[in-house]
C-alpha cells in the first residue's frame, strides 16, 4: 500500500504529468509563469485546492447523487478557491494583486475537476488527497520549469534576485522581452512536452490516422 | 421482523437516511443543502476572520498609491513612515476650503458618499458615481521650505465594468498634472486594466488641465484635440469604454462639481 501511495505521488510528476501528458491547466500555466515567485504561489494554491477538494469529495463520494455530481464538486472546489484567495489577500497582498483573476480561475483549472471526477469519486479520502498533492506538484513542476526559463532569460533574475545584470541596469545581458509575454510559455511548454516524450517514448500518443502506403507497380 | 428491517432499525433515523441510495430525491436535496451550507459557512468564516488583515493591506496599498502618484515611493522605505510626509485634510467641495469638522486621518470618503447627510445625489453625473460626497480627503506634500509642493486628490468614476478609484497628483500651480493612478478597479485584464500600465500612466506626467483661457481641456481620446498635445492622453487600445470613463471622471473631478474651487484657491495661494 505504501508503495502504491508513493507511486501516486511521484507518478504525476513525469510519467503522468497533468500538463505535459494530459495537456490540462494550460491557461494558467501561460499566465502566471513570468516570474518564479508567482509561479510558486500558484503551485501551492493549486496543490492545496486539488488535494483538499479531492479529499472532501472522496469523503462524501458515496452520498453524492449522480444527477448533481458536478455541481457538488464545483461548490467544494469553489469554496476552497475563495478560501485561498482570502488567505492570499490577507497574508500575501502583493502576490495576490499579481495573480489577480488567476486565483479565482483555479476553479476552472481542469486538473482540479479532472482529479475529482476521475479519481476522488472512486477512491478513499487519503488516497485522493495524495493523488491531489501529486497532481498539484506535477502541475507545479512544469510551472516552475517554465517560470525558471521565462524569468531567467526574460528579466535576468530568479525569484527577483538578479542573475544576469541587464543592459538597462548597466550590465551585459539583453533580456528577451518575448519571454515575458504569455505566448512564449506556449513555445516553452511545447518544447518541454517534446523533451518528455523523447525521454519517455511511451507518452507519445498514437496517431489518430493511418498513413496509407501505395505499392509501387 | 425480517433481518433487513432489523438492520435498518439498528442504524437509527440518520443512518437509515444516509443508507438511502444517493440518487433518491430527498437525499439529492439533502446533499445539495448540506454541501451549500457547510461551504458557505467556511467561506464566510474565512472572510470575517481575515477581514481586519485585509483592511490593513488595503490601507497600506492606498498609501503606497498616494506615495507613487506623488512620485515619492521608495520600496525600501517603511510605508507608514514615508506616508507621514503627507498632510491629510478634509476638503469641503462646495467651498473649496478645508474643514476641521472631521478627523482627516480617519475620515472615510467612500462611506461618506453613501451617507445621505454627507453626500448629494447627482443629476448631471458624467462620472457615473450616483452620489457624491460633499467632503473628501486630500493630501498635501510640502517641500523643505514648508510651501506646498504637490497636492494629491482622490478621483473615481465608472469605467466599463467597475468604478475606478484613484488619485491625481497636481503641481502646486494647480494646473500641471504630476501623475494619475488607480488603486482599485475591475476592468478587463489586458484591455481596460491597462490603466495600470506604467507606460500609459507615465503619459499623464506634465499634462495640463486648463488652457490659457482657463477652459478645462484635458482629454483621454484617440487623437490629439485642437487644444494641443499638452492636454491629450492617448486612449487605451481596445478599451474605449474604460478610456471614456477615465476621460469623464477626470473632467468631472477637475470641473465645477469637483475640485475647481479648491484649485482656484490653490492658484490664488489661499491654501
Amino acid at each position: 500500500m505504501a508503495h502504491k501511495r508513493r507511486e501516486m505521488l511521484v507518478d504525476p510528476l513525469v510519467d503522468n504529468n497533468p500538463i505535459t501528458l494530459q495537456v490540462l491547466g494550460i491557461c494558467s500555466a501561460l499566465a502566471v509563469t513570468s516570474s518564479m515567485q508567482v509561479a510558486l504561489v500558484m503551485t501551492i494554491a493549486v496543490t492545496f485546492v486539488t488535494a483538499f477538494a479531492s479529499m472532501f469529495i472522496s469523503i462524501i463520494r458515496n452520498h453524492i447523487p449522480g444527477s448533481i455530481r458536478i455541481i457538488v464538486q464545483m461548490v467544494i472546489i469553489a469554496s476552497l478557491v475563495i478560501l485561498v484567495d482570502q488567505i492570499l489577500k490577507a497574508y500575501a497582498f502583493e502576490i495576490s494583486k499579481t495573480l489577480s483573476v488567476f486565483v479565482g480561475l483555479i476553479i476552472t483549472n481542469c486538473i482540479v475537476m479532472g482529479r475529482a471526477e476521475a479519481f476522488a469519486m472512486k477512491n478513499p479520502p487519503i488516497d485522493s488527497f495524495i493523488d491531489g498533492v501529486g497532481n498539484g506538484l506535477g502541475y507545479g513542476l512544469i510551472l516552475m520549469l517554465v517560470g525558471f526559463i521565462r524569468e531567467l532569460f526574460g528579466s535576468g533574475s530568479l525569484f527577483g534576485v538578479t542573475i544576469f545584470e541587464t543592459v538597462n541596469n548597466g550590465g551585459w545581458y539583453v533580456p528577451n522581452g518575448m519571454l515575458l509575454l504569455p505566448p512564449s510559455a506556449f513555445f516553452i511548454i511545447g518544447l518541454i512536452i517534446w523533451a518528455f516524450r523523447a525521454w519517455k517514448p511511451a507518452q507519445v500518443e498514437e496517431r489518430e490516422y493511418k498513413i496509407q502506403t501505395v505499392d509501387a507497380h | 421482523m425480517s433481518d433487513e428491517q432489523q438492520q435498518d432499525a439498528s442504524k437509527g433515523p440518520i443512518g437509515r437516511f444516509l443508507a438511502q441510495p444517493a440518487d433518491s430525491i430527498s437525499k439529492t436535496i439533502f446533499v445539495a443543502v448540506a454541501v451549500c451550507l457547510v461551504a458557505s459557512m467556511v467561506v464566510s468564516a474565512a472572510a470575517v476572520a481575515l477581514r481586519p488583515l485585509q483592511e490593513v493591506n488595503a490601507l497600506k496599498d492606498k498609501q503606497i498609491n498616494i506615495l507613487q502618484v506623488a512620485g515619492v515611493y521608495d520600496p525600501e522605505e517603511d510605508v507608514v513612515e514615508a506616508f507621514a510626509a503627507f498632510e491629510p485634510h478634509v476638503l469641503e467641495l462646495a467651498t473649496g476650503e478645508f474643514t476641521d469638522a472631521f478627523d482627516a486621518t480617519t475620515f472615510d470618503d467612500r462611506a461618506a458618499a453613501d451617507d445621505p447627510e454627507l453626500s448629494v445625489e447627482l443629476e448631471d453625473d458624467p462620472a457615473g458615481i450616483g452620489r457624491q460626497s460633499k467632503f473628501v480627503t486630500v493630501y498635501l506634500l510640502r517641500d523643505e521650505a514648508g510651501s506646498i509642493d504637490k497636492v494629491v486628490l482622490p478621483i473615481y468614476g465608472y469605467g466599463l465594468w467597475s468604478t475606478l478609484y484613484g488619485y491625481i497628483a497636481l503641481e502646486n500651480n494647480g494646473n500641471d498634472i504630476y501623475g494619475l493612478q488607480f488603486y482599485e478597479h475591475g476592468e478587463t485584464p489586458g484591455l481596460g486594466a491597462e490603466v495600470d500600465n506604467p507606460l500609459w500612466k507615465a503619459q499623464w506626467n506634465g499634462k495640463k488641465l486648463e488652457d490659457e483661457d482657463e477652459i478645462l481641456q484635458i482629454n483621454v481620446s484617440k487623437a490629439v484635440t485642437p487644444a494641443g498635445p499638452d492636454y491629450h492622453v492617448d486612449a487605451l487600445a481596445g478599451a474605449t469604454l474604460t478610456s471614456d470613463g477615465v476621460h469623464n471622471l477626470v473632467n468631472f473631478w477637475m470641473g465645477e462639481a469637483g475640485f475647481s474651487l479648491f484649485l482656484d484657491n490653490l492658484k490664488a495661494g489661499n491654501v
